[in-house]
């Protein structure tokens, strides 16, 4: 199926940092103009707007897209805000995708944000507000649960250990050192990831991203404007997203079969058939260390149970054979949730036009997979670039 | 755009005050099956789902998990606009223009009678810094925007009070709509002060209630037995959040919205090519200022005088929701785009009743997002 | 090429930026209150748990009992058929050891939340709860436990009506469970 040809042409975003000065609506700006700026645009060239933002309950804000607009560039513009929880980051591409896609705009400018230090008198209590209000929330759970529920079923079924689990935050943390925008690089060994205190055991505090401030934007264009602007368009070669059923107790949760069929909606239209053969460079989505190794099988780039087992023996490390999270990703760089996922966008589009400085792919990479995910461990959002 | 994308089927549960008898997901099941019913399709054949939906008005964080399962989307592309409605019905056009799907379905509703503060959550969408200080409650910013539109229109109060009493007029032949009443211009102006200038029966009560669409593209909606309603022109757009730097009289962004529609439609005179309007009125004085911005009138003034000699009820040259408007039907918050939409998907197809308009082959449906937004949608269906 | 991103923007602040006044704050305790219609399903599974049951809604298409219930099968979309009571045992099909709370204090005994497969139910349906009455170190996946009620005159029609889940008795050893689950 032909789909008209649309291209990143631009990107920027702010530092992830656990508390900005900043509003954000001023975070927002900071990206959409960095992204402007690299693309050389203007924003009257720009035909339409697209925000991503997660949960309003974090910015302290109802409606929040209506408030951060001005900042996003917005004003006069059609102007749509999307929200698929944590996969916003990576599905506002998507959006912005359409936009352009459908024939009714040539531009887009996609930006990302969350503040979520706004919240007093800790971003993790707003979480409390996703779960169930009939059936769960009178259990007071925190999100640490769900998580630490999934990642002890995923080590259950297949006889991982939290060692295996633990390599990730090492390698994405290591990874992050190499990013300007990061909020937690560090050289970190195995023994300092399970020395750290248990949270909820088996998650330990080191295998968890930060909550984080922050803002990442992409511009998108049609074909015939990409080629003016850039001599190096990233082109959107794929789409995908879906959203299991809200009734997570009821699915078995040591495999997101979510972020496979998203990946294949993507894949298909991308025409890849054997994406780890394919794809050089992978950009899953990794709130928690186990989440990177899950997404990655879910993603197909590891077979169900063995992306431990590949990250071990090197293959996903930026000058293995399908670097994985060369960003240093939610645990290096920062997690300030919709912008996380496109802060992975950007990652691509830097890498793959060989302009990721300390962090750079070696090989000259040409396709890239970046997947973000959300709700109760239920929507997978994936977008494929190459060039 | 032409005539690329069609609605084929419709289902929603009628607009009431309350509704204790289903939770939001079995209201949403009840408007999908029907929808789905109407279209002549199973939810199988859905290929995407888009939901419109704010988290503060559900009281649930990232409520976009609760969506799936009741509309029949589960493992499906699903996603959630924190947006009116008609964007949902944009986003469904530009999904199938773009060839991705050719049969995506919208929905919204309102579950506005759980909300126990409803003005603190309103409040909530406010400037945290500059305005919400202040303590007001969010509709003064309506009283504002009225005082200063009747300042620099010329147009009355009196006028306004006559928006009011027609749309609740024709909500009395609206078996959907919440609020019929049999009112008058000065039943209107006489009712209790409220946010002067604006009077309590010139705000629109909150209303419960969930409408689906089923949108599909030309070649699907030929091979449907349903008899299409063709999306004509979609457009959106914002205007400056900021209470500092907006204008007050005039909301543009509403007519930045209806360019986009129009051009896409190619529509030149709206008043002369379109036979009947669905617009805002979540504040009587609204549908006249949308009148203007639309370009329905010149201007609010030839609007209002319009209203006042009964130029735009049912039977009338230019009638203007028939439905019975946000007033008549009630706010269904993220759902009254499409509330609108779908009394022109009901009017197009013949299927009105009591309140058909005779001959409207083309209709408008345009939605504002309340306050403090300025967020406008627009509309233009037809049938063949 | 240069090396992206170029100098990102973006300022942080400190806790002690924030208390010697660096910046304003602009405090704002919100008002949101809501008042939620349980509807059909969740209303009878509410009046269910005060009763001490647990109730469940069945799909005769798909042939599945389904907790907690609702009116539509989200597989079959169609309307569920009827109500079953399901046991108040079940296993434990996946679990935690949690030492923060919802809003971030320390705890030093731990929490275990749990999703638990509740007999009766088709296999695979499960509902999260707390396991208690026993030690956090012997929990394990495939547990067989069985719901502690609160005394009657303490429910309140919520889920919580469950104090927790507690080891079935007599059978404290985990059951074998199939490695590779469910596909």
């Amino acid at each position: 199926m032909g789909y008209r040809k649309v291209a990143i042409v631009g990107a920027g975003m702010t530092k992830f940092v656990r508390r900005a000065l900043e509003t954000p609506r001023e975070l927002a700006w900071l990206a959409a103009k960095a992204a402007l700026d690299s693309a050389e645009m203007k924003l009257d060239q720009v035909d339409s707007v697209v925000f991503g933002s997660a949960p309003d309950a974090f910015d302290g804000l109802h409606m929040k897209g209506e408030f951060v607009a001005d900042g996003c560039g917005a004003w006069g513009k059609p102007y749509l805000r999307c929200y698929v929880g944590g996969g916003t980051g990576v599905y506002a591409i998507a959006q912005g995708w359409l936009h352009v896609a459908s024939g009714l705009f040539d531009t887009c400018l996609v930006t990302c944000e969350e503040k979520m230090s706004t919240c007093q008198p800790h971003p993790q209590a707003a979480f409390l507000t996703i779960f169930d209000n009939f059936t769960e929330q009178a259990l007071k759970p925190n999100l640490l649960w769900i998580f630490a529920l999934e990642q002890n079923r995923y080590m259950h079924v297949h006889g991982i250990t939290q060692k295996e689990i633990a390599l990730v935050a090492v390698k994405n943390k290591r990874n992050a050192l190499g990013h300007p925008c990061a909020q937690l690089g560090a050289e970190l060994t195995v023994e300092d990831v399970l020395k750290s205190e248990v949270m909820a055991w088996p998650v330990h505090r080191l295998m968890v991203s930060p909550t984080s401030d922050g803002a990442a934007a992409v511009v998108l264009a049609a074909e015939h404007v990409a080629k003016r602007v850039t001599n190096k368009p990233v082109w959107v070669e794929g789409v995908g997203w879906c959203l299991d059923t809200a009734y997570w107790t009821n699915r078995d949760l040591y495999y997101p079969r979510y972020v496979e069929r998203a990946a294949r909606m993507a894949y298909e239209m991308a025409g890849i058939r054997e994406p780890h053969k394919e794809i050089n460079i992978a950009e899953p989505y990794d709130p928690f260390a186990y989440k990177e190794l899950h997404h990655l099988e879910g993603l197909q780039l590891a077979p169900k149970g063995q992306a431990p087992k590949l990250l071990a023996d090197g293959v996903f490390d930026r000058d293995g054979d399908l670097p994985a999270t060369p960003s240093g990703g939610l645990l290096g760089v920062g997690n300030p949730i919709a912008a996380a996922g496109t802060m992975k966008i950007c990652e691509l589009f830097w890498q793959l036009r060989g302009e990721a400085g300390a962090r750079q792919v070696p090989g000259k990479p040409r396709r890239g997979v970046a997947q973000a995910w959300g709700d109760l461990m239920q929507v997978g959002t994936v977008v494929v670039v190459g060039v | 755009m032409g005539s690329r994308i069609a609605i084929i089927g419709l289902g929603f549960t009628p607009a009431r005050p309350t509704s204790s008898h289903q939770s939001y997901k079995e209201m949403m099941f009840e408007a999908a099956q029907r929808a789905y019913a109407d279209a002549g399709i199973e939810a199988a054949d859905v290929q995407s789902f888009v939901t419109c939906a704010e988290d503060l008005n559900e009281g649930l964080s990232i409520f976009d998990e609760y969506t799936p399962d009741q509309l029949g989307a589960m493992l499906k592309p699903m996603h959630t606009l924190t947006q009116d409605g008609l964007h949902g019905l944009a986003d469904a056009a530009m999904q199938i223009l773009s060839g991705l799907f050719e049969l995506v379905v919208v929905e919204a509703h309102s579950k506005a009678s759980n909300i126990v503060a409803p003005d603190w959550v309103a409040d909530y969408a406010t400037d945290p810094v500059l305005n919400r200080p202040l303590g007001l409650n969010p509709h003064y910013i309506a009283g504002l925007e009225m005082q200063r539109f009747l300042h620099e229109t010329g147009v009355t109060h009196e006028q306004c009070a006559h928006v009011a009493a027609k749309n609740y007029r024709h909500a009395l032949r609206n078996l959907a709509a919440a609020y019929p009443a049999h009112l008058e211009a000065q039943d209107v102006l006489h009712s209790p002060p409220a946010f002067e200038p604006l009077h309590e029966r010139e705000i629109a009560r909150t209303a419960d209630g969930c409408i689906v669409l089923v949108v599909a593209s030309e070649e699907r909606a030929r091979r449907s037995a349903a008899k299409p309603v063709w999306v004509r022109g979609m457009g959106w757009a914002n205007g400056s959040f900021a209470l500092e730097t907006r204008n007050w009289a005039r909301p543009d962004y509403v007519r930045h919205a209806a360019d986009i529609a129009y051009r896409q439609a190619g529509i030149n005179d709206p008043a002369r090519e379109i036979q009947l309007f669905e617009v805002d009125d979540t504040y009587a004085y609204k549908e006249l200022q949308h009148l203007a911005e639309l370009g329905i009138f010149a201007n609010a003034a030839d609007a209002a005088r319009a209203t006042q000699q009964g130029q735009t009820q049912l039977g009338a040259r230019l009638p203007v929701n028939v439905s019975g408007g946000v007033l008549g039907m009630g706010n269904l918050l993220e759902a009254n785009g499409l509330a609108r939409a779908a009394e022109l998907v009901l009017q197009l197809r013949g299927q009105a009743g009591a309140r058909q308009v005779e001959g409207a082959r083309v209709g408008l449906a345009q939605s504002w997002r309340g306050v403090p937004t300025t967020s406008a949608a627009v509309a233009v269906l037809s049938v063949e | 090429m240069e090396a992206q991103p170029k100098n990102p923007r973006g300022t942080s602040l400190s806790g002690d930026d924030i208390k010697r006044g660096k910046t304003f704050l602009v405090p704002y305790t919100p008002r949101l209150e809501y008042a939620w219609d349980c509807g059909e399903a969740i209303g009878r599974y509410l009046e269910e748990l005060k009763n001490g049951r647990l109730i469940a809604r069945t799909c005769h298409r798909c042939k599945r009992i389904l907790l907690p219930p609702r009116m539509f099968c989200e597989v079959c979309f169609r309307p569920t058929d009827d109500w079953v009571y399901v046991k108040d045992t079940g296993t434990v099909n996946t679990f935690s050891l949690c030492y923060v709370t919802w809003d971030v204090r320390r705890l030093r005994k731990p929490e275990i939340p749990a999703v638990i497969e509740i007999d009766g139910a088709s296999p695979g349906i499960g509902i999260m709860h707390l396991l208690g009455g026993m030690d956090a170190k012997k929990v394990r996946v495939g547990m067989r436990v069985r719901a502690v009620w609160k005394p009657p005159a303490k429910r309140t029609g919520s889920i919580t009506d469950i104090l927790h889940f507690a080891p079935l008795k007599g059978n404290q050893a985990a059951a074998r469970w199939k490695r590779k689950g469910k596909q």
